[in-house]
Formats: structure tokens, sequence, C-alpha cells
């Protein structure tokens, strides 16, 4: 073994520091988290964690292949420049497209970027930011005059009150979560409010929750906006508002009608429960507002954004310690795509199109004579426009937009009549793969080598800790030939990422003069070896500030022409689309703790399936009730774009008339499982950004003749079941299944599946039938170790997987495991763990329960002394306190 | 005959098996002084449990290991014993209520027990005296096949009922070569059903045991000293023989009753508290017929020693109900039970385990939520809980998921 590496964390944007312990010849890699890294401190969340489980080579893209073919480089990447040239040259530059993701890290971004804008001249560069990040980047830009994120994680610990908006923070930033817990717990006077029209893990270290009204944020923070104003002893900073900023007046008439009971009405909040935030807000000094996708994902997420900023200006809450508005992330590097230029209507290096001035600069830089001179298509516009048959070539890199984007059935079907798909991934199975006719198999997080930028603006280093996969080649890589390849040789001459990085670098100082945020100019010259060992450092990085700056704005002064922030007025909108007779529910949608956008990688590692194995759709006990839905059983969710199929949770965490299903099931993992399908298609007329968490639908109870499970040691190989889900397990794979027929011959069916590839003459099946219950299982064992378990029943009565799933890391059953196979129990004696609620030390929920009960323990302190639970990552702590509660 | 007990009523029981012996026995704790008693017996030993004369047979007991009351016991408890072929009872005086033995000896009773047992089925089939052809009911016949196994080869049972397939692996594990002919495609066609009754031929083939399966007896034919020594079959094939054994069921023994004009049709008819047409007159055991069912396995013969006793010392309470037996099969190693209706009809449901790598099999029979039979083979762990359920008609809907796996999973 080699000496530690340090790298970043592949997932979220907080961008956690981690050092990985890598074992080339075994292809083993042990994490920990790099106490050092100031995102994290040696923390991670249970994803974080088992990285180590999800590199693998089995299912990587290792060659690259055309029309299903493989082949080699050359010929795959002049196939690439010929399409995209004859179709420029046929239909213009507007006809091609690229589409990248916060996945690529700020290098490969940096050259996919110039590609389209500066070289093919047009601006159809756009990314899976757009699906997260729009809102923020209009917002910033709008008060700002540049997408600046004020404030830094250090903050955390200044703050005397932390609003949550619409962001789970202890699933979806575990780790920021719980530096937020330990600062609650260093400082008990800080005050935590959570704001979410679901209650969330994260309300569990809230002091006060506001089940606010699904859409209703914008109204609540003009609420906030009169309330600050009001009165004869207003509580705004008067002399803030008139040295640094503009448009306060006009604002504030903008939110002349939102008392305090309008705004109750509006968002169907407690009024008392209101009062009380708001004058926290308006009496606290050190606030920081926290917001993400439920502010973000709207179509008036950019009002909402604004809304929320208009608050830090009116009390001067902003670029101080502990102070101002923060939007948290959602990729590893969404940030340092917005920081060359990632999305449609930005250019490169926080320089967009409105400016002419950008334009020219960054052309001469580039030294390029046919750079875009206007936006282009963004996320949802480009694949209506490739529907339209109006872009014809488009170049997808690590992201997954038939299952991520909106309306995703015809995003679907956008690509299968699209002429010409390539598709840059290093899995060779997504449901977007599959549409590509030219598949370049990209380096992995564990081989790529660049840097990415975290929420608070800190630039990171991504190691290489493994030799490339394959043929598996980096991104810029792949770019930098095919653009030589159409003819731009001279302006892709790249060799290496750090050559990429100093080009970038000197771009965003490049007649900057203190008028761009993004200046990180001081790295222009950097060598090899510094960036090689670059430290995480947040920007900007310029003369002013060698060492980087952890605030902005805390002189006061602000990138607009006149140097002030902007107050914007809101007038609130209602979603694009509300709920009506035929579709009366609100979806929404989300992340789960364990689970990262498409499971391309989580769902390898077995241990970060257990926690929510299945697609789900949480309701409320009155729905269920209204819509006939059991608990546990299956229900179709349909909209007016499309429909899903998931089990029922109910749980009064959900407001009535709200639903809510996980965002990450593919067709790889889930019959009926991608959430994408439903989603309206109505985005922000500003920011572009889909409104995800806000889709009108229908429920009702889908009864299937019977529900069962398989666990098996292989794959099967085909499933003809109405409704499938596939879980990786360790050392089995976990099928759980529907259908609207009951086999003749369970066994002959489950053999059909390819529970028999193993089948060999010392293998027996052992049976139990209950032909008048429809209740049928079997299992199958080779020399006693465990291949094959069937269950299928029509009352949906099953065992937890728990235990059986326990069985296959066995070599041998023992004579009771065997006997009690069929049952799902273990044998008497043996402690059944219940569903794992701790992924990080895969600790059960029964586990915890007995530990409760028997050793008497209190709190969940108490809980990770004995078993370790929650210890790690802690994002298992409000469960276990649910535990210890009940 | 004058006693010196003489305010006590006098009990004479005909029949000194199990049946007979423990009425006696269950008598003697509910009323110990109400009875002098007098017992006689054709055979010439005390109480011995003949259920396990397989066991003997196979060798893992002894006889003295299955002796249940010897000589001592009678004398201890002051009841006289006429033991032996001259003890045999040959005849009822109903009017005088007395028995006369074959020796002449006379016993006079308030009270008579008639406890008489069965006979083995002797098949109709030419060559069925010769020697060497013998039933399988008692010591004599243990004894004999003892003798046999030690100086011949060849053994034929017919029958593959429990008997017979006792006494088959009996001869075998004594090392004689041993074949059972059987009239069904099955064996143990009344306790077992197919899938349990394959796997138990196919475990006993293993040890040795040859079959031939739905076959029927032609012929026996002997040497020239009328000894067996080969069996003919009706389709013609022909079996060496030293040793043949007659398997093939039992039927009551009757014919003293009969003489003595008691009301008998199968067996001699009882009613619900054992007492036969003459109500001085009680018969207990395989001798009897009791709602039209006759009696071959013990453990309706403990009950209705049970009925019967509480009715001799008047008390006079219980009633005798047939519940369905469950069956084994006293095979080392084999483990097997069957209990009810374990084959079912359209108006039930099975519940069915099979693990045929590890020989086990478990079927269930249910009627309106109420276990109607089982048969299990290779795990029987769980009999006697589903005869429980099975007796007390327990509602096993909230069970049934569990039910196969027996009580660990589901009681």
């Amino acid at each position: 073994m080699n000496k530690p590496i340090s790298t970043t964390c592949p997932y979220c944007g907080v961008g956690c520091g981690i050092s990985a312990l890598a074992d080339e010849s075994n292809h083993r890699l042990l994490i920990k988290g790099d106490s050092s890294h100031p995102a994290n401190f040696g923390r991670l969340c249970s994803k974080g964690s088992a990285l180590g489980d999800t590199i693998e080579l089995k299912g990587r893209l290792l060659k690259p292949s055309v029309y299903g073919r493989e082949t080699n480089w050359a010929e795959a990447l002049d196939l690439v420049a010929d399409k995209f040239l004859s179709t420029i040259e046929t239909y213009g530059p507007d006809s091609v497209a690229i589409y990248g993701s916060g996945q690529l890290l700020t290098e490969d971004y940096y050259v996919a970027n110039k590609l389209m804008k500066g070289f093919i001249g047009s601006g159809n560069m756009d990314t899976n930011s757009r699906l997260c990040m729009s809102s923020s980047v209009a917002g910033h830009k709008r008060a700002f005059g540049a997408d600046t994120v004020p404030g830094c994680y250090e903050d955390l610990e200044h703050a005397e009150l932390i609003i949550l908006i619409g962001s789970n923070t202890a699933w979806c930033h575990p780790v920021s979560f719980q530096r937020i817990r330990a600062a609650k717990e260093t400082n008990p006077l800080l005050k935590i409010v959570v704001i979410d029209p679901r209650r969330t893990a994260s309300c569990d270290i809230a002091d006060l929750y506001l089940p606010v009204a699904s859409g209703s944020d914008a109204w609540l923070f003009n609420g906030l906006l009169h309330y600050l104003s009001a009165g004869c002893a207003p509580r705004t900073n008067p002399s803030y508002i008139e040295q640094h900023t503009e448009g306060y007046a006009e604002a504030l008439a903008a939110a002349e009608n939102a008392d305090i009971d309008q705004v109750a009405a509006q968002c169907r909040l407690n009024k008392e429960d209101l009062q009380r935030f708001y004058e926290w807000f308006a009496t606290t000094d050190k606030v920081m507002s926290l917001y993400s996708q439920g502010i973000n994902q709207s179509s008036s997420g950019t009002d909402k954004v604004n809304a929320i900023i208009n608050c830090h200006l009116a009390t001067g809450k902003i670029g101080k310690p502990g102070s101002g508005p923060f939007s948290l992330t959602g990729q590893p590097n969404a940030m340092g795509g917005r920081e060359v230029g990632g999305l449609s209507h930005q250019l490169a290096a926080h320089m967009d199109f409105s400016n002419a001035d950008d334009i020219d600069r960054v052309a001469r830089f580039w030294g390029s004579q046919q750079i875009a001179s206007k936006p282009g298509l963004a996320a949802v516009d480009l694949f209506n426009a490739i529907y339209d048959g109006k872009v014809k070539a488009v170049w997808i890199m690590g992201t997954n937009p038939v299952v991520s984007l909106p309306n995703a059935d015809k995003v679907k079907l956008a690509l299968q009549g699209c002429e010409f798909v390539v598709v840059s991934d290093c899995i060779a199975n997504t449901d977007t793969t599959a549409l590509g006719h030219v598949l370049l198999p990209a380096q992995g997080w564990s081989e790529k080598d660049g840097t990415v930028t975290n929420s608070e603006r800190r630039i990171s280093r991504q190691r290489a800790l493994f030799q490339p996969a394959g043929k598996a080649k980096p991104d810029w890589w792949i770019i930098s030939q095919v653009a030589r390849r159409m003819g731009f040789e001279a302006a892709f001459p790249y060799q290496s990422s750090a050559e990429i990085f100093r080009e970038h670098a000197a771009l965003s100082g490049f007649e900057n003069n203190g008028q761009r945020d993004f200046d990180i100019s001081a790295f222009a010259d950097i060598s090899v070896q510094e960036y090689d060992q670059l430290q995480p450092t947040q920007w900007p990085v310029n003369q002013h500030y060698p060492q980087g700056r952890a605030r902005l704005f805390d002189d006061g002064k602000f990138y607009t022409p006149s140097g002030k922030a902007q107050f914007i007025a809101i007038s609130p909108r209602f979603p694009g689309r509300l709920p009506d007779k035929d579709y009366p529910l609100i979806l929404n949608t989300g992340r789960l703790r364990d689970q990262w956008h498409t499971m391309t990688r989580t769902a390898i590692a077995a241990k970060l399936n257990q926690h929510k194995p299945e697609p789900f759709v949480e309701i409320h006990p009155v729905d269920a009730a209204r819509y006939d839905l059991l608990a546990d059983s299956l229900a179709s969710i349909e909209s007016a774009w499309g429909s899903m199929l998931a089990r029922v949770h109910v749980t009064d965490s959900q407001q009535p008339g709200n639903v809510f299903v996980p965002m990450h099931w593919t067709a790889q993992y889930a019959s009926h499982g991608r959430m994408g399908a439903l989603v309206n298609p109505f985005v922000d007329p500003i920011s572009k950004q889909p409104e995800s968490k806000h889709t009108p639908v229908r429920i009702k109870s889908y009864q299937p003749v019977w529900q069962g499970f398989i666990l098996s040691r292989h794959e099967l190989t085909s499933i003809s079941s109405e409704y499938w889900v596939k879980i990786k397990g360790d050392q089995f794979y976990r099928y759980e299944l529907a259908a609207d027929s009951i086999p003749e011959d369970c066994l002959e069916w489950a053999k059909e599946t390819g529970c028999n590839t193993h089948d060999t003459a010392s293998s027996l099946w052992q049976k139990y039938q209950d032909p008048a219950q429809g209740n049928y299982r079997a299992a199958m064992l080779i020399d006693n170790r465990l291949e094959s378990v069937i269950f299928i029943a029509k009352n949906n009565q099953f065992p937890q997987r728990s235990w059986l799933s326990s069985l296959f890391v066995k070599a041998t059953l023992d004579k009771s495991e065997r006997m009690a196979l069929l049952t799902g129990l273990p044998p008497e004696g043996t402690p059944d763990t219940g569903k794992i609620i701790c992924a990080c030390f895969n600790v059960g929920e029964q586990t915890i329960k007995t530990a409760i009960q028997k050793q008497g323990l209190k709190t969940h302190q108490d809980v990770g002394r004995c078993l370790k639970a929650g210890t790690n990552c802690g994002s298992c702590v409000p469960e276990i306190k649910t535990l210890l509660a009940s | 005959m004058l006693n010196s007990k003489t305010k006590q009523q006098r009990l004479v029981v005909i029949g000194n098996g199990m049946a007979g012996m423990r009425t006696v026995e269950e008598l003697l704790s509910a009323a110990p002084d109400q009875y002098d008693i007098t017992v006689f017996g054709d055979e010439p030993y005390g109480n011995y449990n003949r259920i396990m004369l397989s066991a003997v047979l196979s060798g893992d007991k002894t006889i003295e290991d299955i002796v249940i009351n010897d000589r001592q016991w009678y004398v201890d408890h002051g009841i006289t014993l006429h033991a032996g072929s001259d003890k045999a009872v040959v005849g009822i005086d109903r009017i005088n209520r007395t028995v006369t033995a074959k020796d002449g000896t006379v016993a006079s009773y308030d009270r008579l027990l008639i406890a008489t047992g069965s006979q083995a089925v002797i098949a109709e089939v030419p060559g069925n005296e010769l020697e060497g052809v013998i039933s399988f009911r008692d010591i004599i016949d243990v004894d004999k096949m003892l003798a046999y196994s030690s100086s011949h080869k060849h053994a034929v049972v017919l029958g593959g009922g429990l008997l017979g397939l006792e006494a088959a692996n009996g001869l075998a594990l004594r090392g004689m070569e041993v074949t059972v002919i059987h009239n069904n495609e099955l064996l143990l066609n009344r306790q077992l059903d197919k899938p349990a009754a394959k796997m138990l031929q196919a475990e006993l083939e293993q040890r040795g045991i040859k079959f031939k399966m739905a076959a029927k007896l032609e012929a026996l034919r002997g040497n020239d000293q009328d000894h067996i020594k080969a069996v003919q079959l009706s389709d013609g094939s022909e079996l060496a023989c030293d040793l043949f054994i007659m398997a093939i069921g039992v039927r009551p023994n009757m014919a003293l009753a009969q003489q003595a004009g008691l009301y008998c049709e199968r067996g001699i008819v009882v009613n619900d508290t054992l007492q036969s047409y003459d109500p001085s007159i009680y018969a207990v055991g395989e001798c009897i017929q009791h709602r039209g069912a006759t009696f071959g396995l013990v453990a309706p013969l403990f009950e209705q020693a049970k009925v019967c006793a509480n009715h001799l010392s008047a008390h006079g309470v219980a009633e005798y109900i047939t519940l369905p037996t469950a069956t084994k099969l006293k095979v080392t190693g084999i483990k097997l039970f069957s209990v009810g209706d374990f084959i079912g009809d359209d108006s039930s449901e099975s519940i069915r385990f099979t693990d045929p790598g590890v020989g086990i099999y478990k079927k269930l029979v249910i009627k309106a939520n109420q276990l109607v039979g089982a048969v299990l083979y290779g795990d029987t762990t769980d009999g006697v809980w589903y005869q429980e359920l099975l007796e007390k008609k327990t509602d096993i809907s909230g069970l049934r998921d569990l039910l196969v796996f027996g009580k660990a999973y589901a009681g």
C-alpha cells in the first residue's frame, strides 16, 4: 500500500476532503475523512464512507463504442468530430449541443464550454446544474451583480439563528448538518428554524418548524420584509440600506400586503409560529439562511432566492461572520461549472452574453473568431429542441437526463429520435447510455484528476487514486481530441489538467481589475507541482487575496454597475400548475440519505441500499385513507406527463394534499421508478430551472395479483413481472416483485428469471406451497450454501428481508438456518437486525430497539456508545431519536 | 370359587396384553381395592409391550427391556394370573358368570373384561400352512425370526404396512436379504401420501431392502420337508424364500365372545363406555368394534383402557371417542408421522414443505381454517403439536403462514 492520497468526495456540494489509501494491485480503497479539510474536518457521510465499495470494474464503460459496436478511440473520436462538423455545416452551430454535469471537474467543464461557446460558436452548452442551482445563480446575479456565495461554512459556528429553507440538510448535506448540530450543542443559544412542506429528518434539531404550504416561500419572505419594516420602530438597518443597496422602497411596496395574517393564510402556517420566526429574525444579529432545492426548483425560484436575500439586505445581515444567505449546492462541482460558464446563458469565468465587452474579451482571450454571441438553450428547452429536431446532435457528459429531467419520457423520446447522440460516462448501462449512438468511456471518480469547487467557493483537488479502468480517458482529453479533429487544434493543445486550470485562472483575471467576483488569477502561473499540491482554497485568489477570501461583501461593495446590492421587488406567484380535480395532490421530489442522483454509483455499494431499498411514496394518513392506500402496498402515481409505481409509506411528516417520492430510481433498478416521468416541465422564466418540487398528481392503489421477492446470489437474467426493483446486497441481489398473474409453476417461473443459472445436480430446491393462499416460497442451496430464495404471496405478508439477506455472506448454512429459510425468520436465538438504520456501521432497527430496552439507553449518544450507530456521519441520529422516543 | 376378600367384586380379565393390562393398571390407580382381579393369558409371561417387538427384532431392545409387568407385579397387586397356553379361556358362561380355561380352570366374575386382541390375517394362498410361514405378533414369532436370521438367508415379507416394514427392517438388520411384497404402488398407503411413501421406499432401499410393489402373491411353495422355499407372484416371477412373514393386517379375536352369544360384527361391539351388549361384560383393545371402527395401533387402546377403568370403578363419567390416530414407524432413523385426513378432498386446502436435500417432506391439510390432517417425513418434531391442533380443532388462520414450520415458529 502507498501512502494516503488527499482527494474530494464526488457527491454533494459540501465538498468533503477525503484521505484515500489505494491498493492498486487488489483494486481496493480505504476511505477516511480528511481531518485537515475545512469542509468536513475528517467527517464523512454514509455515501462518502462507502466510496470504497463503488469502484468495482463490473458495470464500468471500459471501451468506446459506436452504434453498439466496441471500437478504438480513434474511430469513435473521428465519428463524433465528423458528425458534429457535418451537422454544423448543414444546419448551423445551434443544431448541436453539449449537456454536461456538476459531476465534471472544472477542467473538463472549461474545455467543453470553450469548445461549444468559443469555437463551435453556439451557446448550446448547458448542464444538469440547471436542475438544481440556476435559480440561485440568477438570484445572486440580480442582487449582487455576480453569482457570489457571500459566506462560508465557518459562519455556521458564528450564527445565532440558522434557517433551513427547502433543504433536508440532514440527508442531502449530512456533514454540514452535523456541523450545525455540533454548533448547537456548543452554543445552546443557537436557534434552528426549518421551513419545509415536509417534516424531514432535519427537523430533528429544529427549535421551530414551519410546515409551509408548497410553493409559498416568496410570500413568507415578503412577509418577513414587511414585518421587519413595519410599525413605528422598524428592525431594518436603514444605514446599510442607504449606503449599500438600491430598490428597497420598490421591494417593500411589492410586499405591502404581506402582513402576518395574510402570510399565515397564504403559507398555511400557525400565526404564532410565524410571528416567532419573524421576531427571531428581527432580533437576532447573526442570521444564516441556508436554502436548497425547495427554493430553487420552482417556476418562481429566482424570486424566492431574491425574497430571501432582500431580508438579509434590509437588515445588513450579510458579509459578516455568521450572517448571510447561503445556497447549499447539490453537486460536487456545480460551483465549478458556474465558474467556467457551464450554463447556457453564461459565457465563461462569470462573464455572460448580456455584456458585449465580455463577449469580446473572452473571444480575444481564446483567440476565437466565431464565439457565440447569445445564450444557448437551457436544459428543458434544449431537449425540447432535440425532440423537435432543431438540435440534431447532442453530446451528454456524466449525467442521466432520461431520469433526471422533468417530463422525462419526452426526453427519452427526444433522444430516441435524435440523429446523433454521444454519451460520455464511466458507467456502461444507464437509461441514457442506452440511447447513445456513441459511448465514450470517461474516467471515474477514483481515476480523475482536477479541481472542484464546493458551496463555500472552496476549490479542492480531486486526485487520481487508480490507473484508469480499461480505455477510460479524462473528459478534458476526450473533448480536446474531438475539438482538434474539428479543426481547433491550436485552441485545444492540452496535455494535462494543470495546463487547463492555468488557462481558466488566467481568464478569470483577464482584464478583471476587480470588476468580476470570480478571480483566481493567482493560480494563472501555477506549476504542475503546485497544482498537484494545491490546498483547499476559497476564491477569489488574486493579488489582494493571495490565500483566498472567506467572505465577500464584507466591504459593502457589490458587482452591480452601481456597486450597490439590489433589492428585487417580488410579486409572489403560484406554481406553474395547481392541483385540480383530476390531479388533486402535489408531488414533491427529493433526495434520500444513502443514494446519489441516478444511483449509477451508490447502488453499487450494498450498504447504501439498505436504508431505503425501494421507490416509495410518502403520503399523509388522511390521504392514504382517502385513496384506499394501505401502508406498504403499491400505488400508481400519475401526472399529466407520466406515471410511476411506488411503495406506500404512510406518514404524517407529509402534509395532507402532498406526496413525496425520491428522485433516484432509474430503469436500471426499477421497472416503474422514474419520478422524472411525472414532473411537470414548467421552468422559472429567468433561471430556466424546472419546477421539480411541485407537480399535480393523482394516486391510486395498484393491486397486483401477487407480490414477492427474490434474493439471488447472481443477477437475474430476465424478469417478467410487471413490477420489479433490483437492489444490490452483500453477495446477492434482491428483487422486489409484483405481477398481475400468478405463474402456473412458480419454481419454473423463477428458474426462467435466471434463478437456475447456477442450478447443478447437487442443488435441490427447498419448497413451500400453500396454493389456496397463493403463497409460494422456495430456496436453492448448493452444498448448504444459499443461492436463491423466492417468496411469492397474494396477501403481501412477508418477513423482513434482513435475516435472509445476511445468509449470503455465509459459506454454509447450519441445519437450523436451513430449516428456517422459508419462514424468512431467524431460528430461535439468532437476533434479527431489522432494517438498517446506520449505514456506516450497518446497525439495524431491531438491534437498536433491543439495546434501548435491555440496556435502558436514553439518548442517541448512549446508543452510539453501545452500538456505534450514529457516530460516524450522524445522519441516522434523527431516526435513532425516533426509536428512543417510541 | 371363594376368596378371602369376599366383600370385593370379582373382575376377570381375558387377555394379558396391553389393552387389558392397561385397563387393570388404570383401575388399580382409580379404585385399588374395588375388585378381586383374575387375569387369563395364553402366553407364558407377565405383560409385555407388544409394540416394542420390532425393537427386539432389530436388536435395539431385549425381551427384558419390553416387559411391562413381570409375574411379581401380579403377586404384589394381589392379582391372580393364569398364564400359558393351557390357560387360554375356552368358554364364558354368562348365566353363571364364569369363565373356563382350557385346563379346566374356572373363575367367577361380577364384571368380565374381554381383551383378547387380534390375530394376523393369513393370506389365502396355496402353501400358507408351510413351515417357515409366520406372522409377527408375539415373542414366539420374534424368537422364530431371530433363529431363522442366524441360519437362513432369504426373507420375504408380505405387506408394506407398519408391521411388515418393521419386520423387514429388523430382519435386514439381522443380516437377511429381505424383499417386501406390497399390493399397492405406495408403502404405508393408508398412512402416507405419495411423496412421503416414495421417500420412505427410497430410504429403505438404501438400507438394502428390496420391494415388489403393486404385486400379488400367487402361491408359496415348499420343499420336501414342507418348508417354504419360494414365493410365486402373479406376474410369474419367483423369489427364493426361507422365511415368510404375513403382515397384511389383523382381525379381532372375537370367537370366544361370539361363542358366548355376545353381539359381534367385525369385532365385539361396544358402546362409548366400552360395554358390550352384556352389561357385566366390557371389552377393550383390538378385539372390539366401536362405532364401526376396529383398532390396530396402541394409542386408542390406552384411551379405551382409561375410559373402561373409569366405568369399572363406577365413576361412570368418561366416554370413549375415536380420535384420529397418529402413525409412527418404529424403524430407527426413519421419521415419519401422519394423522387425520392427510390426503384431503375438494373442500380442503394443503400446505406443503419439501426439502429433498435433507429428506424432509411435510404436508398439512386444512379445512375451514382447521388442521384436519398431517403427514410428516424426515422431521416429525411437530407431529404431536399438529395432533393437538387437530384434536382441539384450533383455528389456525393466524398461524397459517408459519404452521408447517412448527411450533417454534407458529406456536
